[in-house]
């Protein structure tokens, strides 16, 4: 009838199927079902970008949310900054310097659950070599065995030196870049457990 | 019906201040942004090209209001006579680049929006004012409202010399007044100004 209800429905059984014997932990990330975007701001205009590839570790299970696991890696490389100018200048030096620092990372040191759903993820967030302290509101929809995290957070530029020399000035584009992510994973033993 | 707005001179020789005040005002900014826009897009990426593109294109949207004002006034305001002896092959080629450069002067700002969005881009007027986007955006499409752009401007550039040929022709060879009534300072005292 509803996807709610059906989900409602198919979350019911698996706790009555699935019990004390192993509980659920969505650790299977699903790269083509996860995105990762910003929105900067140019000349005060919203300008939206994206990374194309990114991994993650994860490690989720809902009865044991402080017990949780993320990792996030971003080749920066794959950023899609809004043009091609955009793409060719943010991967020199004054900003990701990608041919030194490929890579950006994320790992979670805490999550707290906050209630309905949600929680605070906090970790050290590492790019362009400096690492700066990080959190951020998460929000998990469970559907099925597939688990999907959805947050956003503003990051400042300069915290991690993107955008030196004539970029550094805040009056072109803004320290604040507005950053959204949806990851999902699913869940191993509940795809074996389903299938029995 | 009545034809005529009473306050209309009877002998409709001139321009009203109004008329000629935006007539200059749109030509100086047209010309300023028309070469802004040729300086800018040159340009490497920098924090003052970001700049330059965000004053063209405040400044687009600033002409489009400008024109829209001016449209509203041309035709609630009956512009002066062409001069009597001109020949009708003239008249009509007036007619029809005035007819052009007005249509530009609006398509030119509009593709200009347009092709913004398409590049995904909003225009943001002054900063402050976000346009709507009435185009997702579609890098194709970008690229192809970028030679509508071009083309139209360079159009308008070409009607823009014409148009300021034939009023130098008007001064200099017809000697007549029709350059002089968009620049009253040049009206001759001597001459036949009827």
């Amino acid at each position: 009838m509803n996807c709610r209800l059906f989900g409602a429905t198919l979350a019911g059984a698996f706790l009555i199927i699935a019990p004390a014997a192993h509980a659920i932990e969505f650790n299977q990330f699903q790269a083509n079902r996860s995105a990762l975007s910003f929105v900067s701001k140019q000349m005060n205009v919203p300008v939206e970008g994206q990374f194309k590839s990114f991994r993650s570790k994860i490690a989720f299970d809902p009865a044991k949310p402080a017990a949780a696991k993320a990792e996030l890696e971003i080749d920066l490389a794959s950023i899609d900054a809004g043009s091609k100018d955009a793409n060719d200048e943010v991967a020199g030096k004054a900003w990701f310097n990608t041919k030194e620092f490929p890579v950006a990372k994320f790992v979670a040191t805490s999550v707290k659950p906050l209630g309905s759903n949600r929680f605070e993820l906090a970790g050290k967030m590492t790019i362009k070599g400096r690492t700066q302290d990080l959190t951020t509101p998460v929000t998990l929809r469970q559907e099925g065995n597939s688990a999907t995290f959805e947050g956003s957070l503003v990051l400042k530029r300069a915290d991690y030196a993107l955008g030196e020399g004539m970029w550094a000035d805040f009056g072109t584009v803004a320290n604040e870049v507005q950053v959204k992510f949806r990851l999902v994973a699913t869940s191993a033993a509940a795809a074996t457990a389903a299938k029995k | 019906m009545s034809s005529l707005p009473t306050a209309a001179p009877a002998s409709n020789t001139g321009f009203t201040g109004v008329a000629i005040g935006l007539h200059w005002l749109i030509a100086i900014a047209i010309i300023g942004t028309f070469a802004l826009g040729l300086y800018m897009h040159e340009l490497p990426l920098s924090p003052q090209k970001l700049r330059l593109y965000s004053w063209h294109k405040w400044a687009g949207v600033t002409i489009f209001l400008f024109v829209m004002l001016r449209l509203v006034w041309r035709l609630s305001h009956r512009p002066p006579e062409m001069p009597a002896g001109m020949p009708a092959w003239q008249r009509k080629a007036a007619e029809a680049t005035h007819v052009l450069l007005y249509l530009l002067m609006l398509a030119v700002p509009l593709s200009g929006w347009l092709m913004s969005s398409a590049k995904g881009f909003q225009t943001v007027w002054f900063g402050v004012l976000p346009l709507p986007d009435l185009l997702d955006k579609n890098k194709e499409l970008g690229d192809l409202l970028q030679e509508v752009h071009e083309v139209l401007n360079f159009t308008m550039a070409a009607l823009v010399i014409a148009h300021l040929g034939a009023a130098l022709k008007h001064h200099f060879i017809d000697r007549d007044d029709v350059l002089a009534r968009m620049l009253p300072f040049l009206a001759r005292t001597t001459g036949d100004i009827k």
